[in-house]
Order: C-alpha cells, then sequence, then structure tokens
C-alpha cells in the first residue's frame, strides 16, 4: 500500500509548510460527507495519531489514517493550473463515481 | 475535478463547504485583490497576469473598461475616464467644487452628492467603485473556482461614516457581501503578523503614487487603536516623478512640453526613479533630444529630499497629536510602492529611529492583510479570537438645548459599541422631541458636524422634565452608526440609521481634533453661558406659567416686582455676561420663594380638603 506525490505537488507542500513555519507533514485521507458518499481530506499535520501511516516522500511526509488508506491506495497527489484556478488533484485509481464537481466520490 | 487547498489541522471544509473570502485593498491609484490559500496569503493575478489593478473606469460608447485598458483611454478620452474616484467617496457637491477646475471630467449635483456625467449618463462615486470592486471580485472567483462568500475591503483610518458607508454601498452594489471594513494601517500591520506579537505602539508610514498617510496604532489586548493620523493627500510618488521631470526638462532645455511628450517624460522618470532604489548611477537619452544625460542616487535625493522632509513634518505633527515622541514607536510598517525609494527608508529609519519593516512588498501589505482577516471572518480558520477591532476616530453625540454637544460615545471607544443617555422634555405638554445627532470634539453644536436629525413624536403630555425618553447610540463592527430615541412609559420609538451626506477629509478630522484643543477654554466659557441661558429660559418658562395660574396669591406689588425682575431677566439672557444672567436667576428665584411657598400650601390644602389625617 502506498501514496505518492508529483514533484509539482512536493515542490508546493514544501512550500506551504516552510511558510506556515510548523507542522511535519500533510495529511491526506478521506472522510464519510458529501453528495456521492466520500469527500478528500487534506490538512496540515502538527500531531500523528495511533493509526497513522506515514509515507515518506524525499524530505516530506504524508500522511493517513489506516481507515482512509483503503479508499484512496495507489493514490497520487498532483499540483496543477486550471486557468487562474490551482490546487491539489488526488489522482485515486478506486474512484468508480464522481459527483459534478468531483469535490466528492465513491469507491 | 475540482482543485483542493490544504487546511489546517482538523478543519477541512465538507465539499461544497469551502468558504472562500477575499480581501480587497481599493485604492486611489492601484486596487489589489488577495486570498488566503493553504495558509498562504497571496495577492491575485488576472488574466493579464497582473495583480495591480488601476483604479480606472471609462465609460464610452462601447461599454465599460476598468484597468489598465481604460488607463490607456485616459489621454483620448479623459472627460469619460474616472481616475481616484476614492478622493470623491462620500463627498458632497459643494464639497468637491474646488475639484472642477483640476478633473477632466464634468462633476455634478446628484441630490446634493456629487457625481460625474459622462457618455453612459450620470454616474456617482459608488457606481465606479463598484466597477472596480466587481473586476477585482471576478478575478478572485475565477482564481478560487467559485462565488466569494465575503471579502473584507480595506479603507484609510481617517475614512468617516459617509466614505465607509459609501464603500459599503459599492460593495453591495458590486453583488459582494462584506464581511467588514478594515483600516488600510490595521491591515499593513496584520500582514506583518504584530496582532500576535508584542504590545506596544506601531507606526504605519504610507506613501503611495498621489497621497501620503501616516497612522499611528496602539495594540492592546488585540485591539488596534488608531491614535492619530495624518498626511497629505496631495503627496506621493508621482510628485517624485514631476520633480524629475522638471530637472529633466532643465537638461534639455525644453520648457513646454506637449501632452504627449509629458507622458514620454513621465515614463522615463518613472524608469529612472525605479532603477535608481537598486543602481547608483542612470544614464538615458532625454526623449526628442540627441542628449545623453546621467542621474546618479545623490542628485536624485537632492531633487526629492523637499519631498521627503515634507512626510517628516507629518510623522511630527502626528506624534505631537498622538502625545508620544518618536522613542514610543516599537515598529514602523512601510506600506505603497514610494517607500522603495532609498532616501525614504533611510529618512524614515533616522526619524523613528528604528529600521522600519520592509520585507513585505509595500505594493501588496495592505491588500494581504485584509486577505488574512477575511479567511479569518470566514471561518476557515479555529483561531477566531484574532477578531479586529477598531475604535470611532471622533464623539458621537447628540445636541441638547443651547446649541450644546452632549457626547453619548467619546471618540477612541473600541467598536462594536452600543451606549445609551436618559433625556427629558424641556417644556410643559412636550409631546414631540427633535433630535440632531453630531460628530466632533467641541463643545457647540455649529462647531462640530451635524450627522442626521429626526424626531420622537407621540409623548404623552407631562410637566417638563416628566418625560423619560432614552437615546440608544450604536455603531457597528464596520463604524456605521444608527440611533434610536424611545419614551420609556409608552414605548413609542423612532430611529435612523446614519448615512450622512457630506464627508470630512483626513485635513479636517484633524482640524476638529485640533480645534477642539485650541479652544477649550473658549468651548467652556459658551457652554457654561449657554447653559446659564438654558437655565434663565427655562426659569422664565416657569414662573410665567405660575403666574398665569396663580396670581391671585400676590398683591399687586408683589405681581410687578416679579414681572420685572423677569423682564429684566429676559434682557440680560440676551447677554453673553455668564456672571450677571446666574445673578439675574437667582435674584428672580429670590423675589419668587414666598409665591412658591404659597402656592404649595395652597395646592396642598387643596389636595387635603375633605379628608381626615389618618386617611393622609
Amino acid at each position: 500500500m502506498a501514496i505518492s506525490m508529483t514533484t509539482a505537488a512536493a515542490e508546493r507542500v514544501r512550500s506551504f509548510l516552510h511558510n506556515r513555519g510548523k507542522g511535519i507533514g500533510l495529511r491526506v485521507g478521506v472522510k464519510t460527507t458529501g453528495c456521492s458518499g466520500l469527500a478528500y481530506v487534506l490538512e496540515f499535520v502538527d500531531t500523528l495519531n495511533d493509526d497513522d501511516q506515514v509515507f515518506e516522500h524525499d524530505d516530506l511526509k504524508l500522511i493517513v489514517d489506516g481507515k482512509s488508506l483503503v479508499y484512496i491506495d495507489g493514490t497520487q497527489l498532483d499540483f496543477t493550473k486550471e486557468g487562474l484556478n490551482e490546487g491539489f488533484k488526488f489522482n485515486n485509481p478506486n474512484v468508480n463515481g464522481e459527483c459534478g464537481c468531483g469535490e466528492s466520490f465513491t469507491v | 475535478m475540482a482543485l483542493l487547498q490544504i487546511a489546517e489541522p482538523g478543519q477541512s471544509a465538507a465539499p461544497h463547504q469551502h468558504k472562500l473570502a477575499a480581501g480587497i485593498d481599493l485604492g486611489t491609484t492601484n486596487s489589489l485583490v488577495a486570498t488566503v490559500r493553504s495558509g498562504e496569503a497571496n495577492t491575485l493575478k488576472n488574466t493579464e497576469g497582473r495583480d495591480m489593478l488601476p483604479s480606472v473606469v471609462r465609460y464610452s460608447a462601447e461599454g465599460v473598461t476598468v484597468g489598465d485598458a481604460a488607463m490607456q483611454a485616459a489621454d483620448n478620452d479623459a472627460e469619460n475616464t474616472i481616475v481616484s474616484v476614492k478622493r470623491l467617496m462620500g463627498k458632497g457637491y459643494s464639497e468637491t467644487l474646488a475639484l472642477n477646475d483640476k478633473v477632466p471630467y464634468r462633476l455634478v449635483d446628484q441630490q446634493g452628492l456629487v457625481a460625474i456625467d459622462t457618455a453612459l449618463g450620470v454616474k456617482n462615486p459608488v457606481e465606479v467603485s463598484a466597477e472596480i470592486l466587481a473586476t477585482l471580485a471576478n478575478t478572485a472567483s475565477e482564481t478560487l473556482g467559485g462565488e466569494l462568500n465575503g471579502v473584507v475591503i480595506t479603507v484609510p483610518a481617517y475614512f468617516d461614516d459617509a466614505q465607509r458607508q459609501a464603500t459599503k454601498d459599492a460593495a453591495k452594489l458590486a453583488g459582494l457581501t462584506v464581511l467588514r471594513l478594515l483600516n488600510e494601517p490595521t491591515a499593513a500591520a496584520l500582514a506583518y503578523g504584530l496582532d500576535s506579537g508584542q504590545e506596544g505602539v506601531i507606526a504605519v508610514y504610507d506613501l503611495g503614487g498621489g497621497t501620503f498617510d501616516i497612522s499611528i496604532l496602539r495594540l492592546r489586548r488585540g485591539v488596534f487603536e488608531v491614535l492619530a493620523t495624518g498626511g497629505d493627500s496631495a503627496l506621493g510618488g508621482d510628485d517624485f516623478d514631476h520633480a524629475l521631470v522638471s530637472w529633466m526638462q532643465q537638461q534639455a532645455g525644453v520648457s513646454n512640453l506637449s501632452h504627449q511628450q509629458m507622458r514620454q517624460y513621465l515614463t522615463l522618470a518613472r524608469s529612472v526613479k525605479e532603477q535608481l532604489s537598486a543602481t547608483d548611477t542612470v544614464n538615458f537619452s532625454l526623449p526628442g533630444t540627441q542628449q545623453q544625460a546621467e542621474l546618479s542616487r545623490a542628485e536624485f535625493n537632492q531633487l526629492i529630499s523637499p519631498l521627503v522632509k515634507k512626510t517628516s513634518r507629518a510623522c511630527r505633527q502626528v506624534l505631537r497629536d498622538a502625545g508620544l515622541t518618536a522613542a514610543d514607536i516599537a515598529t514602523v510598517v512601510m506600506v505603497g510602492g514610494s517607500t522603495r525609494v532609498p532616501l525614504v527608508r533611510s529618512e524614515v529609519a533616522a526619524f523613528f529611529g528604528s529600521e522600519p519593516l520592509t520585507s513585505i512588498d509595500p505594493d501588496k501589505v495592505v491588500a494581504l492583510g485584509a486577505a488574512i482577516q477575511a479567511n479569518v471572518l470566514v471561518g476557515n480558520k479555529a483561531e477566531a479570537d484574532t477578531l479586529l477591532l477598531d475604535v470611532i476616530p471622533l464623539s458621537l453625540g447628540l445636541e441638547t438645548m443651547g446649541g450644546l454637544t452632549e457626547k453619548i460615545i467619546p471618540r477612541n471607544t473600541v467598536i462594536p459599541v452600543a451606549r445609551a443617555q436618559e433625556f427629558t422634555t424641556f417644556k410643559d405638554g412636550q409631546t414631540a422631541m427633535a433630535l440632531h445627532v453630531v460628530q466632533g470634539e467641541r463643545e457647540l453644536v455649529e462647531n462640530c458636524r451635524s450627522l442626521a436629525r429626526f424626531e420622537l413624536r407621540g409623548i404623552p403630555p407631562m410637566p417638563a422634565g416628566g418625560a423619560h425618553i432614552r437615546v440608544t447610540f450604536q455603531v457597528d463592527a464596520d463604524g456605521l452608526l444608527s440611533v434610536s430615541a424611545q419614551e420609556k412609559s409608552t414605548g413609542v420609538q423612532a430611529n435612523i440609521q446614519v448615512k450622512p451626506s457630506y464627508g470630512l477629509s483626513d485635513d479636517q478630522v484633524a482640524d476638529m481634533l485640533k480645534g477642539s484643543m485650541q479652544y477649550a477654554r473658549q468651548d467652556m466659557q459658551q457652554r457654561l453661558l449657554r447653559e446659564q441661558q438654558v437655565e434663565a429660559e427655562r426659569v422664565l418658562e416657569a414662573v410665567g406659567q405660575a403666574l398665569k395660574a396663580d396670581a391671585a396669591l400676590l398683591s399687586a406689588a408683589e405681581f410687578a416686582n416679579i414681572e420685572q425682575a423677569l423682564a429684566q431677566l429676559a434682557k440680560i439672557k440676551q447677554g453673553d455676561d455668564t456672571a450677571a444672567i446666574k445673578a439675574a436667576i437667582e435674584h428672580t428665584n429670590t423675589l419668587t420663594d414666598d409665591f412658591a411657598a404659597r402656592r404649595m400650601d395652597q395646592s396642598i390644602r387643596q389636595a387635603l380638603k375633605g379628608h381626615n389625617v389618618d386617611e393622609v
């Protein structure tokens, strides 16, 4: 089981963490809400929880809780620009269906 | 799929619940929009890749254009291209008469307020500002991928109620929800994170293209209090450019420049000025000639030195207003593109005796601070206790009898605030009361600024002084005032939202504050005089009523005596001798003591008639 990210995403995460001045890594995960079942979580991490798994990416830590991992295993996190808008994107091989806007999904 | 941003731990929003917020610096020359994404505040670029939007709006037959496109047309279509509209916000037509010769467009009177006649009809400053705000908001919602939930807009610390209300109206017209208006110096301090730093006094030195503002803030218990503001609304980097152009003209030996040439020279001057911030000498050729010229930074400093000295004088003045010295200032924050000029930095450092903060781009610092505040207010951040409070710049009060000001909320009170005070009637059977809301520090209403008038009607007839009328002043978080008055026995009430039609300039606010010090003694004497005059009037009214009702209790001689005393009092009251009025009132009081006692006896006798002692 693994989670990875692209170079573009890693660069941004590194810069955001540096800018924030604290935090040990980036939490990726899911929570059970949203119009299509599940929604992604993307947060800074200050303290680890017991069931957290840590994936190293160079000097960065991607942190996933055990329950989320089954939904997003194999996901690659990317950072892209769409017009003026820019942000992170989950390339998740487990997804079966998304709601129209893509903010929530089912597996 | 939607693009995501990193949230603070535990703050991930549910899908479709992302709160989008932006901070807007609505400037005189340029405007910017900024937002916080993944914990980082950044200004947002429009589709042309620029984050500075010139605050210029053009109304032509083809439609409305905003920003760079409008500015390019300014030369050919000056009468329909509106620049520096911020200077007109919340102003009355009569206040802007002096501007009529200075602006290329036609200012017109729109129900007392100033407006501009354009090719697309009459546009008022609120509409023009709304175009700028809508353009910025559009950039923001395209960048953030959704409609904005709310914005924070910055305004100068010296903006009064009318100017703040006009700014809010512009936002409403642009379809924006204003989370709050934030003072520009406070926003700059926020961008540097000074709100979480040590308590103390902060100076914000803001030298823009055409305006200079210096504000002294005090941070105490997380609240920024504006201690004093000052500056020069007609001094900025543009004056540096003009000084440089004059020098270039001398070098080139040309006296009269055509409009076209002037533009060339100004563009060159701006570029030379900017280069001299980084290098010691600049070589360039003078437009329209074959001549080469060289300018060193030292020479440039000499050219602009008188202008920079002017800002130092304003700093000295504002410190004096705040009752502080340069040594009391813990931190100096630099705002505005012109603070990049090395001479400005060194002068400010020398004046305040400490290195100013310059690490954040001075053009963006206000917008970034606004974005940080917007992010907190919209609910994206847990630490909601970083809510900022401001203070009211000038005392708010009511006119009382004799044209005196009764201050309800003193200046520098932290907002939001509500204060109530009870007033009563002056005459027997009085059924209505006129309330006149004023703003200022002086004792007499005529020296303060009139904000609004309204009437409370339906007061039940009662003897003078019998009614209890509770007047409540409420100032919301944006510094906007509402006043209500309620008669307590019947509950009848009246209220007003203060949306004054005339604005005050920073100079006027400063003058009003200065006036209150300068005329303190004179004001006090005036107040004492007016108080005695009001008291005299009350005595005349009361005794006159008594004479009408109970003349029978007096002998002809006594009646004549009192009448004479009243006539005397009425005459002295007209004069300005406070002591004489007081003496005449006392004389009347002594003279009528016996009469009052007899009236009292009579009414007791009447009340007790037919009752025995046990009943009483």
